[in-house]
């Protein structure tokens, strides 16, 4: 790496070997000419482990749980998709409480993934610390608080899933056990705290210096008749997508490049697109509660929102949203008649795709009339998003490559972590190369 | 100046092998403590936490991962040198993880059903734990580790005492917390006997058996529980899966797996 000291040189190369607050392994490369930028990869290093064949002949209802370790940071993404694309291989359809339980065990997911990223991983990068101990020291108000709004986060998934990190309650047709009303209204009073905490504290998000730059996104999320979308919806887009979870190896490839364990997802003729919380927020925005909403335009976060910096912003709302769904969730339950329901085995294949905290998941599994997992297809959201966050620097590069290149890195590594990139996942993903020829 | 005569803080770095993060983040999932524990640990490396990444030599290392690359190979040999006390956090570390069900397979037939292109990834054929590698001075168990152990652990290492982690089976915590035997009394096939306790025996307090993510217990009798496992009418297929899970490369695991097998 180039210090500080060094005078500038117009070409060359800026490398950023082991990317840092992001999840799992990873680097950055960008080639400059002339102050053009030649070249710009996103490489991911993180070994693959090769879940697609690993669940090939395992039995359909192992799949929550061996697919939960795909990610430690959003198990619950996996175990969803698992479960709603082998439901829908078999006809199963599950009772309304407990797909509302499911929202709930998601509503938990997001608020721990979204907390985490947005004070201990991406807010260090907007008021220049290197983590978030250096932040808490500044701040320790709203570091205390972000813990405590973490922390509820993962007692709701503790709460239904035995443990924060692979919850074990998830199974095909329901849960193993499903939870007394008592024993969710444990969660009120600090819900009730935390919603007030986070409609506080977006003030303090928004309050950030935000790179005034804007792109012209392809926005892909699921879109629900009557709900802000977490598992169950069509697939849609700005650009007049519209498709079932089925079609979607008719509309989306994934590319295998040189660089990156993860497969680079585009859509057929189109190319790169977003996924995940400004995805979501730009297609979804009537969908939200209207506590989320007015947070969005207290934040001065109107749709569309086409600057990547401000997802940090979308996280904060979402976070609001998931609060509120919780409470709302709670309020209106009653425990189902039978936690799980009975389904016959036959030969099926099924599909499905889910809101990650950090983007759409899509699942394929077919199984034979035993049961047993003869394919699976599984496309985590940073492999989607990949390809949009190299046309991010691409884009982004210009209009700061004047300044030194430690200041450069440190902007394209803010860049990077507006995707919350979970590199874990996508091994099937970060280290900062920037070469000046 | 005082601050120099002050005791140094013990350093910790924290490395990651092929693993889902699931361990490092039961750091920074210890809400209440974080604080007053970066305050007396030096975090010296923890890449998913901070840019501040500092080279070693460190007190205390923490290794999350298997591995399954020529260049983890090596590179465990380079944290080894650099740690006073090295730790394997989780079952993917301690027995090389979900991944190593590859051991049993052809891993480049398993390579190019994932990847268009099998030439452009490096990995190799079996995915092995920290400890066939280099020695290690504790496996902390678990898929994912339970972040209390963890804790002990980083205190029982700082004040140089044995922490306190059982290696008992997962029986006893589960008759502590209460609940009725999912298997005498519902036929629910459940590898709590043969299991580490340190989960807090979650799964049969949620009405299933238990699937073996702390790994073998302390003298486990696998012999015994997978014959009463095929007693009770499961298939021989289906208690050889059982075993070839999330530690499934540990040996009294790979046994068991194998006894099944044969059946």
């Amino acid at each position: 790496m180039t210090s500080s000291g060094e005078p500038r040189k117009k070409s060359g190369t800026i490398k950023v070997d082991y990317m840092a607050r992001v999840e799992g392994e990873g680097a950055l490369f960008i080639k400059l000419k002339n102050d053009q930028v030649q070249d710009v990869k996103l490489k991911i290093f993180e070994p693959p482990r090769l879940f697609e064949s690993l669940l090939r002949g395992r039995h359909f209802t192992e799949a929550p749980d061996i697919t939960a370790r795909i990610c430690g940071i959003c198990p619950v993404a996996y175990q969803m998709g698992s479960v709603h694309a082998i439901e829908r291989a078999l006809g199963i359809t599950i009772h309304p409480m407990v797909r509302q339980l499911r929202r709930l065990l998601y509503a938990g997911e997001w608020i721990e993934s979204h907390v985490l990223h947005i004070y201990m991983l991406h807010a260090p990068d907007f008021l220049g610390y290197r983590d978030f101990v250096e932040l808490a020291k500044d701040h320790p108000e709203e570091a205390t608080q972000a813990l405590r709004l973490k922390k509820l986060g993962n007692r709701i998934m503790s709460l239904l899933g035995g443990r924060e990190i692979h919850p074990v309650s998830v199974a095909v047709g329901g849960f193993y056990k499903t939870p007394e009303r008592a024993h969710l209204e444990t969660l009120t009073e600090d819900l009730k705290w935390a919603l007030d905490v986070a409609v506080a504290k977006a003030e303090f998000l928004a309050s950030f210096e935000y790179p005034d730059f804007e792109q012209t996104y392809e926005f892909v999320a699921l879109s629900h008749p009557n709900e802000y979308p977490l598992n169950e919806g069509r697939l849609v887009s700005n650009k007049g997508l519209n498709i079932d979870a089925s079609q979607y190896d008719d509309y989306f490839v994934e590319q295998h490049v040189k660089h990156s364990n993860a497969l680079h997802s585009v859509i057929r003729g189109r190319g790169s697109y977003q996924t995940g919380p400004l995805a979501r927020l730009n297609l979804n925005f009537s969908k939200l509660p209207s506590v989320a909403r007015q947070v969005a335009e207290h934040c001065g976060v109107r749709v569309p929102c086409l600057n990547p910096f401000k997802s940090i912003l979308a996280r904060a709302v979402e976070v609001v949203f998931a609060l509120d769904e919780a409470q709302r969730i709670i309020q209106t339950y009653e425990p189902p008649p039978a936690p799980r329901v009975a389904y016959d085995v036959h030969a099926a294949t099924g599909y499905s795709i889910t809101e990650a905290p950090r983007g759409i998941q899509f699942n394929r599994y077919s199984f034979d009339e035993n049961g047993l997992i003869q394919a699976v297809k599984i496309v985590p959201p940073t492999s989607q998003n990949q390809k949009r966050i190299e046309d991010d620097l691409r884009n982004f590069i210009p209009s700061i490559v004047s300044q030194p290149v430690e200041e450069i890195t440190r902007r394209c590594e803010q860049a990077v972590r507006n995707y919350d990139p979970c590199i874990s996942c996508a091994t099937h993903f970060l280290k900062l190369t920037l070469e000046r020829e | 100046m005082s601050s120099s005569k002050q005791a140094k803080k013990p350093s910790i770095g924290v490395f990651k092998f092929a693993s889902c993060d699931g361990c490092q983040l039961s750091l920074l999932d210890l809400e209440d403590e974080l604080v007053a524990l970066t305050g007396a640990v030096d975090i010296a490396f923890f890449p998913e936490m901070s840019s501040n990444m500092r080279k070693g030599p460190y007190d205390i290392g923490l290794v999350e991962g298997s591995v399954t690359t020529h260049h983890d190979a090596s590179r465990i040999h380079e944290i080894r040198k650099q740690c006073r006390t090295l730790v394997a956090i989780g079952a993917c570390s301690t027995a090389g993880g979900i991944q190593a069900l590859r051991n049993w397979n052809d891993s480049k037939q398993w390579v190019s059903h994932v990847y268009a292109h099998p030439e452009y990834i490096q990995t190799l054929g079996m995915s092995t734990p920290i400890s066939e590698h280099v020695p290690v001075d504790f496996e902390l168990r678990g898929c994912p580790v339970n972040k209390r152990q963890l804790l002990e652990l980083v205190s029982a290492t700082l004040t140089g005492r044995k922490p306190n982690i059982p290696t008992y089976s997962v029986c006893m915590e589960c008759k502590r917390a209460g609940n009725v035997c999912v298997t005498v009394a519902q036929g629910i096939a459940c590898l709590g006997p043969a299991t580490q306790a340190g989960c807090g025996a979650i799964c049969p307090s949620f009405n299933r058996g238990c699937y073996g993510c702390f790994g073998p217990a302390e003298t486990p009798n696998t012999l015994i529980l997978v014959e009463q496992l095929l007693a009770h009418g499961r298939p021989a297929e289906a208690v050889t899966r059982d075993f070839r899970s999330f530690n499934a490369w540990a040996w009294p695991c790979r046994e068991a797996s194998e006894n099944a097998r044969l059946a």
